[in-house]
């Protein structure tokens, strides 16, 4: 768990961050959006000290993180950078296993963690282990620069803008990575974006940032119901709320006994997802089926347009 | 590749390669060259320098300017790496004007100097050799180390490196090359100012050039002077050969 707590940073007499609080749940992914120079990096660094406070505090399971070294707290926090920051003079391998050989884990055990990683990121450690930075794509880069941060396996990952150079196809894919990795470690995750749909889809919870201040800070579908003032509702989009409320939950919630003809849905698809295949194949229903493939019953236009109606 | 990147790779190697051997063979048999630089001199001049071995005079040469550019190597990068702390940053004025007076300080002054206190011979010429090397490798190491590339150095910050870590894992590597470029111009810029150490009696090339303009031998002062040259062109190229493949290795090229 991560406690925010009154947290300020101050330039001289310009406050970038103005009393933030807020609290991370284990395991969760908070998503800070907002406008450029909202204060999102700096407030995300104040959490590994890379910027020092001008005061409040912020207490990782309790512990206050002013009592840990700081190159201690940052060993233990996974850290991925804007514009992934990779070493040059290093391989691939070695900027990955950057901070378990600061740790001084055995070589073995750093090795397995380097090729696991690049694996899981699609890159052939074959092909990609003994490569220099310059010898990658911006996406390969990118993807190098996630797995650096994810190397020592730590609880709380802090990630600024990390799918920003990849294109819709890769960076789709590293979200599904990502959310894979984060149930697999139980990681908890900061991460800032400034794309919305990006947030929707991996929050847990979103926090919207203007000018130094947190503005709102909850689970998605609230922030759509009820936005806080009228920057958050801008920022969501108007024309996109419905469809941001059938993104965050799955066809599950939403599956009503009964039968329908063609092609069946399964029930972890988001009820977006299901509203665009009942479109796209002209029918107002669709039989669901379980992860299994057993048949659970069937979604219907009409329960679909009731969860993406503004609430009574 | 195309001829012509064929003929510009290949014939600057070959000159150089040339201009190597030429070198070695002069100072290993000079009377070879007698007939070569006879027509110089006067009929019952020497064409070779005589008044000692010109091998030993060279590397005597080389060992002044080795020994100045290494203690000038170490003085200028420790320098740069305090005033680059956050601890020194108070000082990075006052150590680059310091490094700058050794510059324009005229190597002669610096000499004429040293001679009361540390007497003739190689010392004076040492120290001269060493303030003028300083400035070259210290201005490169600040620029190197002031301009490391900001994403980079907050990812070794934000992996939990420590500050020495930092500076040894991350900064100096990254520097190097521009560090040996340094390193590079103060051994060109000694190698010919190390002549002169022989106006106090520091055995270098400088006294074959000297013996010439006094017995107004033609000769000499073009071997002494070629020796100089062709030790300043081959050494600058290999430096600069080794700082490619450095910036190669630290994916900066
Ligand atoms: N070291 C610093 N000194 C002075 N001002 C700073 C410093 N770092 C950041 N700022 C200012 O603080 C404000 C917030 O910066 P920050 O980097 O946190 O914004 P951001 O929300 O991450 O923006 P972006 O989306 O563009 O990355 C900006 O106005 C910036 O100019
Ligand atoms: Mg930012």
């Amino acid at each position: 768990m991560i406690e925010i707590d009154a947290i300020t940073k101050r330039y001289d007499d310009i406050t970038v961050v103005d009393t933030v609080s807020m609290i991370v749940e284990p395991r969760t992914v908070t998503v800070i959006v907002g406008t450029s120079g909202s204060g999102k990096t700096t407030l995300l660094r104040m959490i590994n000290r890379l910027v020092e406070p001008s005061s409040g505090a912020i207490r990782l399971d309790g512990e206050d993180s002013r009592s840990i070294p700081g190159h201690e707290l940052r060993r233990r926090i996974g850290y991925a950078i804007q514009g992934h920051g990779l070493f040059p003079h290093r391989t691939v391998a070695q900027n990955i296993a950057t901070v378990p050989n600061l740790l001084e884990w055995p070589k073995a055990r750093v090795d397995a963690k380097v090729e696991e990683l690049l694996s899981l990121f699609q890159l052939d450690p074959k092909v990609f282990a003994n490569r220099y930075p310059h010898e990658l794509s911006g996406g390969q880069q990118q993807r190098v620069g996630v797995a650096r941060a994810l190397a020592a396996e730590p609880k709380v990952l802090l990630m600024d803008e990390p799918f920003g150079a990849l294109d819709p196809i890769i960076r789709a894919k590293a979200q599904e990575d990502l959310l894979a990795i984060q149930k697999h470690f139980e990681t908890t995750i900061v991460l800032v974006t400034h794309d919305m749909d990006e947030a929707f889809h991996l929050a847990d919870k979103i926090a919207v940032m203007d000018k130094g201040r947190v503005l709102q800070y909850g689970p998605p579908p609230e922030l759509v119901r009820h936005p806080a003032n009228p920057f958050v509702q801008t920022l969501i989009g108007d024309m996109q709320r419905p469809f941001r409320l059938l993104a965050v939950s799955t066809v599950a919630g939403a599956t009503e006994p009964g039968e329908a003809g063609g092609e069946p849905i399964s029930e972890d698809l988001s009820l977006q997802e299901a509203l665009a295949e009942l479109m796209w194949s002209g029918r107002r229903a669709a039989p669901v089926i379980s992860q299994t493939g057993e048949m659970v019953g069937r979604i219907t236009l009409d329960a679909l347009l009731k969860h993406a109606a503004r609430p009574k | 590749m195309t001829p012509t990147i064929l003929v510009s790779i290949w014939v600057p190697r070959l000159l150089r390669g040339l201009l190597l051997v030429v070198l070695l063979a002069f100072l290993l048999s000079p009377e070879s060259f007698e007939s070569l630089l006879k027509p110089l001199v006067q009929p019952n001049a020497p064409a070779i320098y005589n008044q000692g071995s010109l091998l030993t005079i060279t590397l005597l040469h080389l060992r002044t300017v080795f020994l100045a550019t290494v203690a000038a190597t170490v003085i200028a990068v420790l320098l740069a790496i305090l005033v680059t702390r956050p601890f020194g940053a108070e000082f990075l004025p006052l150590s680059r004007s310091l490094v700058n007076i050794g510059q324009t300080f005229p190597p002669v002054a610096v000499l004429a100097l040293s001679v009361p206190a540390v007497g003739f011979g190689e010392k004076p010429t040492l120290i001269a050799l060493f303030l003028y090397g300083l400035l070259p490798i210290f201005e490169n190491t600040l620029t190197a180390l002031t301009n490391l590339p900001r994403p980079v150095m907050e990812a070794a910050k934000g992996s939990g490196m420590t500050s020495i870590q930092r500076l040894l894992k991350v900064e100096l590597p990254l520097s190097l090359p521009v560090i040996v470029g340094g390193i590079r111009l103060s051994v060109v810029i000694g190698l010919a100012t190390a002549t002169i150490g022989s106006t106090v009696a520091a055995k270098t090339l400088g006294e074959v050039i000297i013996a010439g303009l006094q017995s107004n031998n033609l000769a000499f002062v073009l071997q002494g002077g070629l020796i100089v040259g062709a030790l300043a062109v081959l050494i600058y190229d290999a430096l600069g050969a080794v700082e490619a493949m450095l910036a190669r290795r630290a994916g900066l090229a």
